[in-house]
């Protein structure tokens, strides 16, 4: 038993001693400004910056390789606190939300074919194009929604997706993972959107979705500051000429474009119903 | 032949063969379609530019597309008449592809300066390769890879075996072996033909064991042909999906294996499908280009399975409709087998170059929901697939967005034989996963 105790003992002592040597010996003389910058950072790890995680982005930033305003999630307060860190003059990034820039969910545009297969839109968009009749159009599979790093994107009940504007922080994940490129990031004060991105003629639109744009070109001729041009078959806003009048709103026949956030607070009334119905389930 | 039965590919599963409803129907000519819809891509490569426009008058077998690189191929008109367009139309990769579209004009006549050669045997190699791009001619199996390439083996590479594909693996299909039984003589001299090319003296004809009509009636040919200073083999194979894929038919007849990436060529062996040596003896003997082909309706949603043979750029409609019309409301149609075809959306798709079958399930006889669970990590896919290769993991990699993972665990490798979709248990759709993966690695390509 004491032979034991001592034994250990002299163990432990004889590590110790060899470990604590070790660690001087081998000591690497960390940059303190690293451990700052991490803590700065949202630590979210979205590598919406283009780097391995937050801890990639600070050493980044440290090597001079990126810029102090590389971390779109954070915004203004990270990047002024990034540059405070490093010492430069912060230089604040626009903040832009992610829009749908599609409005033709299951009622709207029907389905080709019946799709059965992952439960993806990159996978289903492989396959012909994916099942919506509209070649350009949201395939509802909620590839966006599961990207997310965030939880700002949820599906609605017409398998459309829905941008909650106050958690979106424009970090562009879900932009990039969507086959069908609908998913675009515009300024934040821009509140005016032409939910369609249908290049078809008019006519094909038509037949494939009632909320398409139709290039009837009453938008282009009701705005008064002609911040609305026709590109390829479809109406595009100027985000640095709109003033958010809403003229083109009302003048849209096809309802297509839309006052997308400001007034109604779609995201959580969706998340209050989806919680009604889950409770329901429960109850049933 | 007890040589063939002892190696065997590994992995590989035997499927309910479902043959019987054609195997033994003679083939039929499908009538003339009011119009075909050629597309200007049915091969592997660079897609074809029209040769002709609009409102032109074209004669059966005129070339009226041609590709610019070295791995491409050409199209031509199946039937006489007036092209009236040229456009995207539905493809049965499932893509729209430019197509021309012609109007028949009911008359069928062949174009001028079709003419064959008497002494085919003794073409100039330099020379068929010409005829068989010329003719259009690509890898019938499916993959429709172009024939003339196959042909020109880089001068480093020593060719030492052809082998023709009869082993037909996938249930269902009856195309190769009905013209195995009906064409022996043409297929023969075909893969004499490819064997001059090659200068090859050993040639092996792979068929499953489960078409003894075929294999006798093969052998039966071969032994005619005994003076030449040639040796045909015919290799009886046993009933083993997928037996006529191309890497496991090499391992299966001269026990060689191709490294990952690599071509047959790699390892001395050169594979065509027997309807490719069909189609070469008839571009080089009669210089008639490959404008038809044996395709299998059958299914339970047809009510008279056929082996028909159709031109190029009939519509699936008019071909189920030369088969009685459907029995009930169809399901699912796949064009080519069970296990690699792809179902279609619309009946508008044309018959091309690789079409072997045409599939109509009825109602409850196809799986159409989407509903799978988790990877349970049985590890049935990978004690059956044939590669040898993990396709639990790739639909894991899939889900968690680990493409680089994916492509060290040697996903390339993939034949996308369906195996492993087939035997899951929680029925994933594993091919689905792996197809995603390799354009996600594809993509990365690109961008690097």
């Amino acid at each position: 038993m004491l032979s034991a105790i001592i034994g250990l003992g002299a163990l432990g002592c004889i590590f110790g001693a060899m470990l604590s040597l070790a660690s001087k010996k081998f000591h690497v003389q960390l940059d303190p400004r690293e451990e700052a910058l991490i803590g700065a950072l949202p630590g979210t790890n979205c590598g919406a910056c283009g780097f391995p995680g937050c801890q990639g982005m600070a050493k980044a930033v440290l090597k001079g390789e990126a810029p102090t305003n590389s971390c779109t999630a954070g915004g203004a307060e990270v990047t002024q606190r990034v540059s405070a860190i490093m010492g430069v003059e912060a230089v604040i990034k626009e903040k832009e939300i992610a829009v749908i820039m599609c409005k033709g969910g299951r009622k709207e545009a029907k389905d080709r074919f019946r799709y059965a297969g992952i439960h993806d839109c990159k996978a289903a968009s492989m396959i012909a194009g994916g099942a919506k009749s509209c070649g350009y159009g949201c395939l509802g599979l909620a590839t966006c929604e599961t990207v997310c790093p965030y939880d700002a994107i949820k599906m609605d009940g017409n398998a459309l997706p829905v941008v909650d504007e106050k958690k979106c922080t424009g970090c562009g994940i879900c932009a990039a993972n969507c086959p069908k490129f609908l998913i675009k990031m515009i300024r934040e004060p821009n509140q005016i959107h032409i939910r369609c991105n249908s290049l078809d003629k008019g006519a094909v639109t038509r037949k494939n979705c009632s909320v398409g744009c139709i290039v009837c070109k009453k938008c282009e001729k009701a705005c008064p500051v002609g911040a609305i041009t026709i590109r390829d078959n479809l109406a595009v806003i100027d985000p640095f000429k709109c003033d958010n009048c809403r003229k083109c709103v009302a003048s849209c026949p096809t309802d297509t474009i839309e006052n997308y956030y400001s007034g109604e607070p779609r995201f959580a009334s969706l998340i209050e119903k989806q919680l009604d119905e889950s409770q329901s389930n429960a109850a049933a | 032949m007890s040589l063939f039965q002892k190696i065997a590919f590994r992995g590989g599963v035997h499927l309910p063969e479902e043959k019987d409803g054609t195997n033994g129907l003679p083939t039929q000519t499908c009538p003339l379609p009011g119009k075909v819809v050629i597309p200007l891509s049915q091969h592997t490569g660079a897609i074809c530019e029209p040769l002709v426009k609009s409102g032109d008058l074209v004669k059966k077998g005129q070339k009226i597309g041609e590709g610019k690189s070295f791995i491409t191929s050409t199209v031509h008109a199946s039937i006489s008449g007036k092209v009236v367009d040229i456009s995207p139309q539905p493809h049965p990769s499932g893509n729209n592809v430019p197509a021309i579209t012609i109007e028949s004009d009911g008359k069928d006549e062949w174009a001028d300066g079709i003419a064959g050669t008497g002494d085919y045997l003794y073409i100039d190699p330099e020379k068929l390769r010409a005829i068989v791009l010329n003719a259009g001619i690509v890898g019938l199996g499916g993959a429709q890879f172009p024939t003339h390439v196959k042909l020109s083996p880089p001068k480093d590479k020593k060719i030492e075996y052809v082998i023709l594909n009869g082993a037909e693996c996938e249930p269902f299909i009856t195309s190769d072996h009905r013209l195995m039984v009906e064409k022996p003589s043409e297929i023969i001299e075909g893969l004499k033909i490819i064997m001059k090319a090659l200068s090859v003296r050993k040639a092996f004809i792979g068929i499953e064991k489960n078409k003894p009509d075929a294999i006798s009636i093969l052998k039966s040919q071969i032994s005619n042909l005994k003076s030449q200073n040639m040796d045909i083999e015919v290799a009886p194979l046993d009933i083993k999906y997928p037996q006529g894929a191309e890497k496991q038919l090499i391992k299966s007849i001269v026990n060689r294996e191709i490294p990952s990436g690599g071509l047959p060529m790699d390892v001395g062996v050169v594979v065509n499908n027997v309807g490719t040596a069909h189609a070469i003896y008839n571009a080089a003997r009669h210089g008639r280009p490959l404008i038809e082909r044996v395709v299998t309706v059958t299914g339970s949603g047809v009510k008279e399975p056929k082996n028909l043979l159709a031109r190029i750029g009939t519509s699936l409609d008019f071909m189920i409709q030369n088969c009685g019309g459907f029995a009930g409301e169809p399901e699912k149609v796949i064009v080519g087998g069970p296990m690699m075809g792809t179902a279609q959306h619309t009946l508008k798709v044309p018959v091309i170059k690789g079409t072997s079958a045409i599939l109509v399930f009825s109602k409850g006889s196809a799986r159409a929901d989407s509903d799978y669970l988790a990877c349970i990590r049985c590890g049935r896919c990978i004690d059956s697939c044939p590669m040898g290769i993990t396709p639990n993991l790739y639909g894991i990699y899939y889900e968690r967005g680990m493409v680089d993972a994916a492509h060290s665990w040697n996903l390339m490798d993939c034949i996308e034989c369906g195996i492993c979709s087939y035997t899951c248990p929680a029925h994933r759709p594993l091919v689905q996963f792996i197809r995603g993966l390799k354009s996600e690695i594809h993509k990365k390509k690109k961008k690097a």
